[in-house]
């Protein structure tokens, strides 16, 4: 039988008890921080090195298997959803820090390394890794790279794309590439920000030097709270308009800060829409910065506001917000997370109609976003027991999608496309745009094995290209 | 997560294991906390992956023998519900779903009589009197002693102290604060019955009186937590009949027993005792946890010479029953001693109950992470509140060449107030 003869030849490279068949292990790896999605794989290989990596990759093109890579299984959008005839390629055990070099201010780390472990590492010579989702105590830097991913610094710091230097991939065939290098300043395309967020579709990163940056002298954090989501929208755009660059600015909603408060107890100031502005930087520079803004939030109506520069409150601050998409576990049996963005200008605008949306539908949204770069999470609240509500705020979810495009912004922030938004890729990108793209995926990936079904709809059989291409 | 559980049929237990998985949203925020993630690497080992099988498995959509292996590595350690953003109770979940499956379960013999033996063993001293002096003759003919039997050989102590009953009562001192009703503990009286006693002395000294109510036993939680809740349930009656409702509270001093007392009621939910029980868990306090909020009516009087400290949360102290500030603030009250925390704080000794009886490998691989992480502070005494754990991690240190004494908060604190620490 072709898959006994597949497992026999996965196991064969190494993989012995480490390829998992049973029907147990199988679920247990159906689904990531999607559930709405659920797919049983072939197999899951558990690597515990990058030569594995490649050489599972290898065996699957040879035999035309599609494989999809997991770290910790942490995606939004389902960009780790196993494909129900490939294999899962688990990288969660490459988890070396492999060096940290202080003076050149970089790390090179395995794909399964936790994102807040970088920083831990490199926390004994005063730097840290500065992209920050909001699940970096579990998501993986390989996760990071195939998604971009942000979070709340990266308001000043930039997504991962700006904080990696070189990558070794392993190619959809198997073949092992170095992309960039260990400078800032390399020659030719820029192969490594091509990679990042490209969603696993050009294979697999087995290897990252990642920029390093400073830890701060001197950190202020300020609570405000606003009477509504519009004026605290405003605050951000006067302290950008200012020609201030906090290195986070974050809004939540009450029904967030609810949701934080159940989960964490933050102890946020409430009574309205709770605007989080930090600032870091040389401690006069820092006070100046926070004078200006604590000026500007009274400007702009701030009921209440209270500053700390106090670690233990800043990382409670820090962990309720962080926490925020899962503790609306608190306040309903389901929900759906989305990722839009509209430019930053028109964020006060883009609010009051996901409100008025919401309300038409009778709908719960709770909105908690990266107010600094126009990046909105709202949070679709519904009962999946009752009948039709599912279907209700998918439809609510695509509107507000359709919004943010509609103001010019995007249908993705950080979560990426997966296989969640797939289908919205129509709403920003014409059929040109996205046949261009699936010309560009199948010269790299001819056979479509790497994270088949992400991103890009496959496209049918009959007008498939990949045989022209091979 | 959605679920398709038919609710109704599992009945009034039902939602102790549908609400958790309704619960769970899956963002994995859990699997750094859990100790068999972090030791095996491999979803089905972490608490969102066991969650969906256990969902799967009420959803009829996966047999419960294909899952038992990964829900047996399970610690119960409860870790992941500090981690948890969304609030899961993992344990309650656990705890239901074994007590469900294991009536039915059909282990291979050595394997059920070892259970049998652990548990019809432990709860009883004079039973678990005669195991100690039975293990120390087995000890010396360890090779001939059967291997399912031999963790359990391994993990009797060398030499039990001697017996040392509590009395009924001990008076409060000064002006009385509060009256209390003190859980012995069954094991604890056995391996280290000074614990009992500190916990009465370091009350009565700060005005509470202490009285230990005749007629209690096991508190039921090793069996409770190993599925069987049958057993469990007839050691908690005894408790139910033997405790007064007359106290301010009913003291624990391991932490497994608090926790699983505070469980008395999900245990006997739909029981005629229903109620009773839900009164008794509402009752239940941590020794640290109670003295603590009633405040000490003076501190212990400084060190004559100064001694670091590590504490060392207990899961079913710090996960279970979330204390962790208590037992800290108590040792800071002791002038001249240095509190350290080791790392890797949250992550269980591998003690667990019978776990360590049952899976020695993955048991005793924590076990030595944790004595590791505990001498890398320097610590001269080891601090926590729950015997298995200090059973377990005096043994990882005495096997590194580094026996250093380990005692429960109580301990500490009663030595500090008789000048003998």
């Amino acid at each position: 039988m072709e898959t006994a003869d597949l497992f026999t030849e996965l196991r064969s490279l190494g993989l012995g008890e480490r390829l998992l068949t049973g029907d147990a292990q199988l679920a247990a790896f159906g689904s990531d921080a999607l559930t709405a999605f659920h797919q049983r794989p072939l197999a899951v290989a558990v690597v515990e090195s990058a030569a594995e990596v490649a050489a599972v990759v290898r065996l699957c093109h040879r035999r035309a298997v599609p494989f999809v890579a997991r770290g910790s299984g942490t995606s939004l959008s389902g960009g780790s959803l196993p494909v129900g005839e490939g294999i899962v390629i688990a990288l969660n055990r490459l988890d070396r820090v492999l060096s940290v070099d202080p003076d050149a201010r970089t790390a090179v780390v395995e794909p399964g390394v936790i994102n807040l472990a970088v920083s831990a590492a490199a926390a004994p010579h005063g730097l840290a890794y500065a992209p920050d989702p909001s699940s970096q105590s579990v998501c993986t830097i390989g996760g990071n790279l195939a998604f971009n991913s942000g979070g709340a610094h990266c308001l000043k710091h930039g997504m991962t794309s700006n904080h990696v230097l070189g990558l070794c991939v392993v190619l959809p065939d198997g073949e092992v590439v170095d992309l960039g290098g260990d400078s800032t300043e390399h020659v030719g395309p820029d192969w490594t920000a091509m990679f990042s967020g490209c969603e696993g579709l050009f294979g697999i990163a087995i290897e990252a030097t990642l920029r390093l940056v400073p830890i701060p002298e001197s950190v202020r954090t300020a609570l405000a709270v606003f009477d509504s989501l519009e004026r605290a929208g405003d605050a951000v755009a006067a302290i950008v308009g200012a020609g201030l660059v906090p290195v986070a600015m974050e809004i939540m909603d009450p029904l967030a800060i609810e949701a934080a408060e159940a989960s964490v107890s933050p102890g946020y100031p409430r009574g309205g829409a709770l605007l989080i502005v930090e600032l870091e930087g040389e401690e006069e520079v820092v006070e100046g910065e926070l004078a200006a803004v604590e000026g500007l939030l009274r400007d702009c109506g701030c009921a209440e506001m209270r500053t700390t520069a106090d670690p233990d409150e800043r990382a409670l601050i820090w962990k309720g917000r962080k926490s925020a998409f899962s503790a609306v576990g608190w306040l309903s049996p389901d929900y759906i997370v989305q990722d839009g963005v509209v430019p930053r200008t028109r964020l006060g605008e883009a609010l009051r109609e996901i409100e008025r949306l919401g309300a038409e539908r009778g709908i719960r949204v709770a909105n908690v976003f990266h107010a600094g770069d126009g990046n909105l999470h709202p949070l679709i609240l519904f009962d999946g027991r009752e009948a039709g509500a599912v279907e209700r705020a998918e439809e609510l979810a695509a509107e507000i999608l359709a919004l943010c495009v509609e103001l010019g912004g995007s249908i993705t922030g950080e979560h990426g496309v997966g296989v969640e938004k797939r289908e919205y890729m129509k709403l920003m990108f014409s059929a040109a745009d996205l046949a261009l793209m699936e010309d560009v995926r199948a010269a790299v990936d001819p056979g479509r094995l790497a994270n088949r079904g992400k991103m890009l709809t496959p496209p049918p059989p009959a007008a498939s290209r990949s045989a022209a291409a091979a | 997560m959605k679920h398709e559980i038919p609710v109704e049929e599992l009945g009034v237990r039902g939602p102790l294991m549908a609400d958790p998985i309704a619960a769970c949203v899956h963002c994995g925020f859990c699997l750094p906390s859990c100790p068999t993630y972090v030791t095996m690497g491999e979803e089905m080992d972490s608490p969102r992956g066991r969650i969906f099988l256990i969902k799967e498995v009420l959803e009829g959509k996966l047999e419960v023998e294909l899952a038992q292996p990964y829900l047996d590595n399970c610690l119960g350690c409860q870790a992941c519900e500090t981690a948890c953003p969304s609030g899961v109770r993992y344990g309650e979940l656990i705890t239901e779903f074994r007590g469900r499956v294991e009536p039915r379960r059909r282990r291979p013999v050595a394997e059920r009589a070892r259970r049998e033996l652990a548990l019809r063993t432990l709860p009883h001293g004079k039973r678990f009197r005669a195991a100690a002096r039975a293990g120390a003759v087995a000890r010396k003919l360890r090779a001939a002693v059967p291997r399912t039997v031999r963790p359990m050989v391994d993990l009797l102590p060398e030499r039990l102290p001697p017996a040392r009953p509590l009395p009924c009562r001990f008076a409060a001192q000064g002006e009385r604060r509060a009256r209390v009703a003190l859980l012995a503990g069954c094991v604890q009286q056995q391996l280290d019955p000074e614990i009992g006693w500190a916990a009465g002395r370091v009350l009565a000294r700060n005005g509470v009186e202490v009285i230990v109510p005749a007629g209690q036993g096991c508190c039921g939680s090793l069996a409770m937590h190993s599925g069987e809740a049958e057993g469990a349930r007839r050691l908690a009656r005894r408790n139910l009949a033997a405790f007064p409702e007359d106290v301010d509270a009913v003291i624990t001093t391991a932490a497994g027993c608090g926790s699983g007392m505070k469980e008395y009621g999900a245990l006997f939910l739909g029981e005629p005792e229903e109620a009773q029980a839900g009164a008794l868990a509402g009752r239940t306090r941590d020794v640290a946890d109670f003295l603590y909020a009633l405040g000490l009516a003076e501190p212990p009087p400084a060190l004559a010479c100064p001694r670091r400290v590590a504490y060392q949360d207990a899961c079913h102290l710090a996960h279970a029953q979330k204390v962790t500030a208590p037992p800290r603030r108590l040792l800071s009250a002791i002038e001249g001693l240095e509190l350290l925390e080791p790392a890797e704080a949250g992550l269980c000794c591998g003690s667990a109950g019978i776990y360590s009886l049952e899976r020695p490998e993955v048991a005793a691989e924590l076990g030595e992470r944790k004595a590791r992480n505990l001498l890398a502070t320097g610590a001269a005494i080891l601090a926590s509140g729950n015997i298995g754990c200090l059973t377990q991690l005096q043994s990882h240190l005495a096997r590194l060449g580094h026996p250093i004494p380990a005692l429960h908060t109580v301990q500490v604190l009663d030595r500090a107030y008789s000048r003998t620490l």
